[in-house]
Formats: C-alpha cells, sequence, structure tokens
C-alpha cells in the first residue's frame, strides 16, 4: 500500500467563491427584505388608531372628513391592495408624507445629513476610546489600571444617559458659557467663519460624546474580556516560546485574533444610524432621522414610519453583508 | 557519559507553586534532573504530577501569579535561568531552548501562514534577507517531512492535519537550531500511526543534528525507542531516574514497576491489564510521607510519615523507595 500525499489545491479559486457568495447573498437578502416589508407593513397597520383618528376632538374632523381622508390615502381599501400601492410608490421615489405632503424620502435624506455628523463623531470616539482601554486592562489584568476602567465602566452603564445629557450640559454651559442646544446658536448666521466653525464643534460635540459613553463602556469591557481569552490560547504560549517580543506577543499574535469578533460588530452599527440616538436628538433638540422617526409614529404618519423602516433594514442587510465580506477578508478560516 | 563539562541543562530541587483560592497546589516540589549534550531524555510520570510545569518554568512561561517558583534552580550552560530577566530570556526562547507543545491543533496561530510563524521563528533571534528567510523555512519544513514545502509556506494552519501542524511546531523549534529541545507530549494529541512518524522524525533529527532532547510523556511505551535517560515522576518529584535499560528491565521503585506492567505489550493476550488502583493527588491535598504510598501495594506503615530518599543503585540508578532497597523503610 502505498500513500500519496495529497497536494492538490480546491479547483475553484477564492476570487470565484467570493463572487457567488456575493450573488447568492444578494438574492437571500432581497427575499428577506420582502417578508419584512410585510411584516412592518402588518405591524403598523394593525396596530390601534388610525391616521384619520389621530385628533377625533378637533372640530373640523367632521365624519365628512375623516372618510374622504380615508379614501384619499386609501385607508377603505383591503391591506393587500394598500400594500402594494406604498411599496410603488416608494420604490418609484413618489411617497408623500400624509402630515405635509412633502416627499418622504427628501425629508429623510435632509435628516439623514444632520444626523450623519452626530454618527461619525459618536462612532469614531467609541471606537478609538474602548480598544486602547480594553487591551490594556487585558494586558495589566487586575492591576490599578483594569480596576479603575472597571469601576468607569460600570458607573457610566448605570448612570442613565438623560441624566448624565443634563449634568454635561450644565457643566458645559456654566463653566464655558457655550450654547450647546441645536444644530448652531440661533441667528448666528452672518459671523466670521472661525465663530461658526466653533459653534458648530461645541454643538456637536457634548451629544456625540454622550453617545459614545454607553458604547466606550460596553465595548471596552467586550474588548477586554475577549483578549483575555485570546491571551489565554495555546498559540500566544507558542509565540511566547519562540522567543516573540512581549510586546509583539500582545499586539500582533493575540489582537490580530482578538479583534475578528469586532469585525462582525462594525457591520452593525450601521443600522445606528436611525434609530440609535432617539434620546439624544431629543435632549438636545438635534434635526436627526431618530426625532423625526419619532415624531412620525406620534403622528401616525404611515409613509414616514414605513419608510424609515424599510431604509433600516436595508441598513441591517447591508451591515450584515458587510460583515460577512470583512469576515472573509480577515479570518482565513472562513469557508463560503 | 561522565558528568562535567556536557551537562547543557540542569534543573535542581526546583519548586513550583501555584496559589489557587487560598489553597496552595504544589505542582513542582523540588524536581532534579539533567540533560547532556546530545542526549535523549525522558520525563515520564501521569496528568498532573508537574511535568508540564516544571518545563515551561525552564523557559519562564509560568504566569506568575499565579505561578510562585518558590526555590531551586535551572542552570543552562552553568547560568541560572530564573535569574535572568525578560529580554535575556526572550534570547534563550527558541534560539537556545525551544518546545514544542502537546495541541498541535491549537498551538499555530489561526490568521498567520505556516510560512509567517517560520520565518518569524528565524526572524526574532537573527537578521536575514528575504530571500535567505524563504530558503531557510522551506529547507526547515522539509526536514520535517512535509510535502511539497514551497507550497506549505502559503498554507494556513487549518489547511493541515493535526500530524502536518506538529511537524511545523518542529519545524518552528528547531529554526535556530536550538541546543535543546523540550517536546511537551508531542504526540499525545496524534493518531497512533502519526504518532510512530513523529516519534521517529524526533530520533532523526536528534541524531543529525546532534540535538539534546528533553522528551515529556504519560506513555512508557512511547519513550523506549528513543531515551537515553528516563526520569519517572510522581506527585511532584522524581520517584525514579536511571538509564533506559535499567527503567526497563530493572525497576526499582512499585510506581514504575506499576507503570510498565499496564504497557499493553507486555500483558498476555486475553490476560486483564494491569492497573494501578486509584489517581494521583490533587498537588493541593498530597498525602504525607511517601506521595505514592495510598496507591502502594508495598507500602509499610513508616511509608505513611517518612518522605523518601533516594536510594542510589549505581551507575546513575535511583529509586526513592527504602522498602525495596532495604525491606525496611
Amino acid at each position: 500500500m502505498r500513500f500519496v500525499h495529497s497536494t492538490t489545491r480546491p479547483s475553484r479559486k477564492r476570487e470565484d467563491t467570493v463572487l457567488s457568495f456575493i450573488g447568492r447573498s444578494v438574492i437571500q437578502k432581497t427575499i428577506t427584505l420582502f417578508f419584512v416589508s410585510i411584516v412592518s407593513f402588518l405591524i403598523i397597520h394593525l396596530a390601534p388608531g388610525e391616521p384619520s383618528q389621530v385628533d377625533p376632538l378637533n372640530p373640523k374632523f367632521t365624519p365628512e372628513m375623516v372618510e374622504r381622508f380615508r379614501k384619499e390615502f386609501h385607508l377603505d381599501e383591503p391591506l393587500h391592495i394598500q400594500y402594494t400601492y406604498f411599496y410603488r410608490d416608494l420604490l418609484t421615489g413618489k411617497t408623500v408624507s400624509w402630515k405635509d405632503n412633502q416627499s418622504v424620502l427628501g425629508k429623510i435624506w435632509e435628516r439623514f445629513l444632520n444626523s450623519l455628523p452626530l454618527f461619525i463623531v459618536g462612532t469614531i470616539i467609541t471606537w478609538t476610546l474602548s480598544f486602547p482601554v480594553g487591551i490594556r486592562s487585558a494586558i495589566f489584568r487586575g492591576g490599578l489600571y483594569d480596576r479603575n476602567a472597571t469601576f468607569f465602566s460600570y458607573l457610566l452603564i448605570s448612570i442613565p444617559g438623560f441624566f448624565f445629557a443634563y449634568i454635561l450640559i450644565i457643566f458645559v454651559v456654566t463653566q464655558f458659557h457655550v450654547p450647546v442646544i441645536g444644530l448652531k446658536t440661533f441667528g448666528i448666521g452672518d459671523a466670521a467663519w472661525p465663530r461658526l466653525f466653533m459653534d458648530r464643534v461645541w454643538h456637536l460635540l457634548l451629544p456625540s460624546i454622550l453617545g459614545a459613553t454607553g458604547g466606550i463602556a460596553i465595548l471596552s469591557r467586550y474588548v477586554r474580556s475577549q483578549m483575555l481569552e485570546v491571551e489565554g490560547q495555546d498559540y500566544v504560549r507558542t509565540a511566547r516560546a519562540k522567543g516573540v517580543p512581549e510586546e509583539q506577543v500582545h499586539y500582533k499574535h493575540a489582537l490580530r485574533n482578538a479583534l475578528l469578533p469586532f469585525v462582525t460588530m462594525f457591520g452593525l452599527i450601521l443600522p445606528g444610524l436611525i434609530g440609535g440616538s432617539v434620546i439624544i436628538e431629543s435632549i438636545f433638540s438635534w434635526p436627526g432621522m431618530g426625532r423625526m422617526a419619532f415624531e412620525a409614529i406620534l403622528a401616525r404618519d404611515y409613509p414616514v414610519i414605513l419608510t424609515v423602516n424599510f431604509i433600516s433594514a436595508v441598513l441591517v442587510l447591508a451591515g450584515t453583508f458587510v460583515s460577512d465580506l470583512l469576515y472573509l477578508v480577515v479570518d482565513p478560516r472562513i469557508r463560503l | 557519559m561522565d558528568n562535567g563539562k556536557d551537562i547543557l541543562l540542569s534543573v535542581q530541587d526546583l519548586k513550583v507553586y501555584f496559589h489557587l483560592n487560598q489553597r496552595l497546589a504544589q505542582a513542582v516540589d523540588g524536581v532534579s534532573y539533567e540533560v547532556r549534550k546530545g542526549e535523549t531524555v525522558c520525563l515520564v510520570g501521569e496528568s498532573g504530577c508537574g511535568k508540564t510545569v516544571s518545563a515551561l518554568t525552564t523557559l519562564g512561561l509560568i504566569p506568575q501569579p499565579p505561578g510562585e517558583i518558590a526555590g531551586g534552580q535551572v542552570l543552562f550552560k552553568g547560568q541560572n535561568l530564573l535569574d535572568l530577566g525578560d529580554d535575556e530570556m526572550q534570547k534563550i526562547r527558541g534560539n537556545h531552548i525551544a518546545m514544542v507543545f502537546q495541541e498541535p491543533m491549537t498551538s499555530l496561530n489561526p490568521v498567520f501562514t505556516v510560512g509567517d510563524q517560520v520565518q518569524e521563528a528565524i526572524m526574532v533571534h537573527e537578521k536575514v534577507s528575504k530571500t535567505e528567510l524563504r530558503q531557510r523555512s522551506v529547507q526547515l519544513l522539509e526536514d520535517v517531512g512535509l510535502p511539497a514545502p514551497e507550497e506549505r509556506l502559503a498554507d494556513y494552519p487549518h489547511q493541515l492535519s493535526g500530524g502536518q501542524r506538529q511537524r511545523v511546531m518542529i519545524a518552528m523549534a528547531l529554526a535556530c537550531n536550538p541546543e535543546v529541545v523540550i517536546a511537551d507530549e508531542p504526540t499525545t494529541a496524534l493518531d497512533v500511526t502519526i504518532q510512530a512518524q513523529i516519534l521517529n522524525l524526533f530520533g532523526e533529527l536528534q541524531r543529525e543534528r546532534d540535538l539534546s532532547l528533553l522528551y515529556i510523556t504519560h506513555d512508557l511505551g512511547v519513550v523506549a525507542n528513543i531515551a537515553d535517560r528516563i526520569y519517572i515522576m510522581y506527585a511532584g518529584i522524581i520517584v525514579e531516574q536511571g538509564s533506559a535499560p535499567e527503567i526497563f528491565h530493572d525497576p526499582r521503585h512499585p510506581y514504575t514497576q506499576g507503570l510498565l506492567a499496564s504497557l499493553p505489550n507486555r500483558a498476555k493476550r486475553g490476560a486483564r491489564l494491569h492497573s494501578i488502583p486509584g489517581t494521583v493527588p490533587d498537588p493541593a491535598y498530597k498525602p504525607g510521607g511517601c506521595p505514592f504510598h495510598p496507591r502502594c501495594n508495598l507500602a509499610i506503615e513508616t511509608c505513611q510519615s517518612r518522605f523518601p530518599e533516594m536510594c542510589d543503585y549505581g551507575n546513575g540508578h535511583q529509586s526513592r523507595c527504602p522498602v525495596l532497597y532495604d525491606g525496611n523503610g
């Protein structure tokens, strides 16, 4: 009997598998999106209350008015007809808000541009602070630094966001005498550009920091535990036994493995663009997406609610797709 | 084989304790052994007897805390490694003393290629050009019997079998031509046929390169072919030591005798396989006197109270069983 060492490689190239993976997930995610659209449509429409009944005590709301309203927005039709009307309008870009008759996509885009800087700055603060803190805590486990970091992260996790927000606002306003509510100071329009710029920075900074604190507290804990787990692995000991210097053992051999799960998380922060900051936007009167969605729900403005819902679903699916692709890049063990 | 200058690695009265939840686990409790140039020394004992801990200590790989080196010396070419700082110890690890671990499946870093990891083993100790680095890694992989070594460089560990991964680990250990290689149960996690291959590989490499090999195992059967000298460890101490033929043909400790009787190839076909009753004591709750006495069929009353001294049988053959030595403890 002869043993033949197998040296054949998998015949399909990695590029091909990646392409077929992309094709397959686009199809799968489209199907998922279809079901999400049905379920979210049903939930909104089956929930008690209707746009025509938001304000029944208003003397202008005669039964004829309500009837006209229902007819105009097809609320008297069966649900599946309403469903096709809505998604036909959405996909052709003709959806309008029932409240002010403006284009929903235009409204969302405007609010999105307001939310974006808040989201980006908040995310950058969260991720750039959590990793160094978590990694250092893990390397010097049980030391003074680790114990302090643990204390402060639990402190930040336990303080309610709105409470912390008011403390921050009071502190900044009384100490630095800068206004922080809203996008920018009212009536500052014609000031010189450095002042305009600083005004925007101050207004952006506080809500971003606030949005980041909870994230830093939780993410740094997660980084720490992930790093600790990897530090105990056999291959870290192997690296040490080879004579690899200590910093390289931590930052090359351990960290590279500890980072893998965060790649998944990175894709999943995309949906945070929409729902992540309702409370903060409300506190700071920030005209962003979260606040718009919140107000639309109060007004039973179905087109706005459903469109925001649809976009978040798309963002979630896009996020998981991006995570999968990133995982493919960073983890050689992933087979499709 | 005479004493003196050709002793490369000498562990003397090493004590390593672990502090666990207010208990003190005396994992290694006064162990001495030595490895001479070009010889294969086997450290044999059951799981939990402290053999791995003593090996890790020689490379300074015991995490402290919870570990504590409570005493003894690890002399490498006369220098006490326990006195060295981190930077100096790094130059020893992999360069002069290298180690191969038990679990090939988890001992290689999953996110780096085989080539990266073998080359790193060279790079951390020597400054060499890229082409030379590549040549040397290919040569190393070839030396350890990996097929198509050029192609293996680009492979990730998960693409290799357990035996192949262990060969890569051995290649990494040999990367800087160390004087001593410590192999900690390198075949335990492998299939029996692969075990034999790896064992033969160790034998070949040891002869070709004049390596000193410290081979740690729980399986006396494995060491018969390669060992020059054998140390039998039990519950943190050496209970018997001697040349391989003496240990195999003239064991002078009841524990060694029990181990030998438990080997399948010594039993008659159809007969029940011998086993030593009981289990290795927890390092935190060791029995007093001779640690082996609760499991020993020769134990007499003094065994419960008196710690056995080494009894000399000449030619470096020593055993910690006074009962077998002169019959009265």
